[in-house]
């Protein structure tokens, strides 16, 4: 690791397409630091980054241009937002501007360029928010039209290294995430292996969402929060599918202290493809004949059914009492331990 | 120099989202600028057909820069549609949230976005170069990498109040789903007061207080004499303002107006006088004529958002919006004047309009004032109060709901159908300061504050029509969505 900090940098040149810049955002506040000195730690240097970089207009399009040319090597070409294709395939929605020319040729015309394409959030991985609807401005992923393979770059794309596009995804994701991944690659330490089916760093999406929900008591018991700010399990009533959503988002935390189910508010499974279209309202969960239509992953209906009656029948007074507060109305019970 | 020369400047960075500007320049000066935004997404189109509450979820996904804005705007509208009212602690903390992201995002504009540019090359032969190279050099500069840290660690209040930023689902209509208990609240006030800690050191130099209190130009600038001229990144800021005349560079329109903010700076229009007059929201039209959209002009609760990518004589996605028929400026400048801050007025009096010095010295005041204002609110919280009502029922009704966002007045207009999304149309902050010119051929703020700024021969990106644009801090995600 010194010795590639030493002798040559690993490149980065991030560009953002059709995105609201919060994945820039949330880097920004990368391991309490921010982005550049996170990245540089690990021997990484951005070339060019539109929220850090001096270089504007004209510097900024010779920098693309030497990339796009050859003349300058990059290791790896990040993307942020949705490439949007429209209209009529044209993608004048997203002109970079001062080139005349649209983002996703711009992007057609660097990742080939470039040692690895990481696709940084969902928009850029899925097609995320701006795909939601009709998608008025056909936009879409880089290797992916939410589920569908394909996406901007299409479904054989390979980088130099031979990596598919590596769907760094989540609205927003966690900047541990990026700056993790990215130090992978520097590191020579990422290979197919490390990708899950949909393109996605195994060491984030090898996890659920659920795994560290301090909601756990409530989740066990079947304890459920019935509107905004009651501390019960927020699965059964509130739409929340972190049983169902890839990401180690409660093993680690946000902004210091935070994670969305700590927040208050309900998981929307915003690292998945589709996260955007959930088929019905978002705080809401979908069921049928009283049971959730999203079961935990890897669940037996039968059983979840099977144990959650159980478990509702056994629920602790405390526990159902508290779900439906937003602070604790009744402690644990204080009892000396029974010795031996 | 001879003929007037036409340059298209861009891509336009540190700014948030997409920016080009096409100037025409004569005897070393802009004679006229249009100003695109050239990316669409089409949200109001998305948000359509949604349930209500949908809103919350999708809104704030407009900007990840104004994430907590949006928010509160769209619970706001939902507020009204549904007839909830938040508990005071559901109050108190929806504006800690959301003045957390208006103090984050004044910071990342001086640190990140506009100082950069004064440690550029151009700038070499001034006496102030090294220093500015020091403290402000893109990526390198000590000024961010002594306040991005500290910025990182400010926000760990949006992991406390809000799960994360940007994009969270913790402010509801009713309230917010997090209830803070008697050890987080002291956790608030240890973060408030790590944060002053670091402006205090770094950025100011100073007590926030004094610097909250600076009531004229006089004494801003003798304060800014008092010590050392690189003494904090405020006075060599100052130090440069001076040098390079910011305070007569870039004036923007006569009229600013603020919706108000927090009880803490009033709402209102002001236009020069000493009086400051309603923000009438009726008054409130967006001017389709310079836009790639069709339709006519109309009140936001009848706009549509229907794009024409091939319209003649259209040169931004970007509406023109008016407050009857004029052009206003909104931002940190526009609150602090409205509230009346004497030397907020007195800079922008001495120059007609808003002037760099001034967009950029109003942001620092008002971070100066929320601080302060946010330990405050911390210590009011009442934990085992409640935090949040319930929601109302959602049924055929339309309401506007308005914020303050960092920079500036922002709109939600919503029509909600038998509890689905039947209109959404979003005025934001930089739609009003960045908009293109409306049907009269009336330019926007920043387009008219453009004419008149010098460029240097050989020039490709000039260097003062940057510090111009980036006076303004602009959010073009917002301003299209």
């Amino acid at each position: 690791m010194a010795s590639s900090a030493v002798s040559s940098p690993f490149t980065v040149l991030w560009l953002q397409a059709a995105s609201c810049g919060g994945c820039t955002m949330s880097t920004l506040a990368a391991d309490d630091v921010g982005l550049v000195k996170a990245l540089e730690r690990l021997g990484i240097q951005l070339l060019w980054h539109p929220s850090l970089s001096e270089e504007s207009g004209t510097d900024a399009i010779a920098i693309l241009d030497d990339v796009a040319t050859g003349r300058v090597a990059l290791d790896c070409l990040c993307i942020e937002g949705a490439v949007l294709d429209g209209p009529d395939g044209s993608g004048r929605f997203q002109i970079l501007s001062g080139t005349g020319r649209a983002m996703k040729d711009w992007i057609a015309a660097l990742a080939p360029r470039a040692r690895f394409v990481a696709a940084i959030g969902s928009c850029a991985a899925y097609g995320g928010i701006p795909s939601a609807g009709l998608n008025p401005t056909d936009a879409r992923g880089l290797q992916y039209s939410g589920w569908d393979p394909g996406g901007a770059l299409g479904k054989g794309f390979h980088s130099a290294e031979g990596l598919p596009v590596i769907n760094i995804s989540g609205c927003a994701p966690h900047p541990g995430w990026v700056v993790e991944t990215l130090a992978a690659l520097a590191l020579d330490d990422f290979g197919p292996d490390c990708l899950d089916a949909l393109g996605r760093p195994r060491a984030i999406a090898d996890h659920l969402a659920h795994h560290g929900c301090s909601r756990n008591e409530f989740y066990e018991f079947k304890a459920s929060a019935a509107r905004p700010s009651d501390r019960g399990c927020l699965m059964e009533n509130l739409g929340c599918r972190a049983t169902q959503a890839p990401g180690d988002c409660n093993v680690r935390r946000w902004n210091g202290y935070g994670s969305c189910t700590d927040g208050g508010y309900t998981c929307i499974a915003c690292t998945n493809p589709g996260f955007e279209s959930p088929g019905g309202p978002f705080q809401e969960t979908a069921k049928v004949a009283g049971i959730p239509v999203g079961l935990p992953v890897d669940m037996p209906k039968a059983w979840f059914v099977a144990l959650a009656a159980l478990s509702k029948s056994a629920t602790p007074q405390r526990v159902r009492s508290n779900a439906h507060s937003d602070h604790v109305l009744v402690p644990p019970a204080r009892r000396a331990p029974k010795l031996p | 120099m001879t003929g007037p020369t036409r340059l298209i400047v861009g891509p336009f960075n540190r700014v948030e989202g997409d920016l080009e500007v096409t100037i025409d320049v004569a005897d070393g000066a802009v004679t006229a600028a249009r100003v695109n935004a050239p990316l669409y997404r089409g949200f109001e189109q998305i948000l359509l057909g949604r349930a209500a509450h949908d809103a919350m979820v999708i809104a704030p996904r407009i900007c990840g820069i104004c994430s907590v804005s949006q928010s509160v705007a769209a619970a706001r509208a939902l507020a009204r549609i549904s007839g909830v009212e938040a508990p005071p602690n559901g109050r108190l903390a929806a504006d800690l949230v959301l003045a957390t992201e208006n103090a984050a995002d004044h910071l990342t504009h001086f640190i990140l976005f506009f100082t950069p540019d004064l440690a550029r090359a151009c700038y070499a032969g001034r006496p102030w170069h090294a220093a500015a190279r020091r403290r402000f050099a893109a990526q390198e500069g000590e000024c961010a990498r002594s306040l991005l840290p500290a910025r990182a660690r400010f926000l760990h209040l949006m992991g406390l109040l809000a799960g994360k930023w940007p994009h969270s689902l913790a402010l509801q209509p009713g309230g917010v789903t997090k209830a803070i208990d008697g050890g987080e609240k002291m956790r608030l006030l240890a973060i408030l007061a790590e944060f002053r800690e670091a402006l205090e050191a770094h950025l100011f130099a100073d007590r926030l207080e004094r610097i909250a209190a600076l009531s004229s130009p006089e004494e801003l600038f003798a304060w800014a004499d008092a010590a050392a001229f690189d003494a904090g990144d405020f006075r060599l800021f100052l130090h440069i303002a001076r040098d390079l005349d910011f305070g007569g560079l870039g004036i923007g329109p006569p009229a600013l107006a603020s919706s108000g903010s927090f009880g803490l700076f009033g709402p209102g229009l002001w236009r020069g006088g000493g009086e400051v007059l309603p923000f009438d929201l009726a008054q409130v039209t967006e001017d389709v004529a310079s836009a790639w959209m069709a339709g006519d002009t109309s009140h936001p609760f009848a706009g549509l958002t229907r794009p024409q990518p091939d319209k003649d004589g259209a040169y931004s996605w970007c509406k023109a919006p008016r407050l009857g028929g004029t052009v206003i400026e909104v931002g940190a400048l526009a609150r602090q004047v409205v509230d009346g801050h004497p030397l907020a007025r007195t800079l922008v009096r001495n120059s007609g309009g808003g002037s760099v010095l001034a967009r950029v010295v109003a942001r620092l005041v008002e971070l100066a004032r929320l601080i302060p204002a946010m330990e405050d609110w911390s210590r009011t919280l009442r934990p085992r109060e409640p935090f949040c009502t319930g929601p109302g029922p959602m049924e055929t009704a339309a309401a506007a709901g308005l914020v303050e966002a960092a920079r500036g007045t922002l709109g939600h207009w919503l029509t909600v159908t038998d509890g689905y999304i039947s209109g959404y149309q979003i005025i934001a902050p930089t739609t009003w300061n960045f908009s293109p010119r409306d049907g009269s051929g009336q330019p926007g703020a920043l387009e008219s504050a453009l004419v008149g700024t010098p460029v240097q021969p050989g020039e490709a990106t000039p260097v003062a029509v940057q510090h111009v644009v980036r006076s303004f801090d602009p959010c073009m995600v917002c301003t299209v969505h």
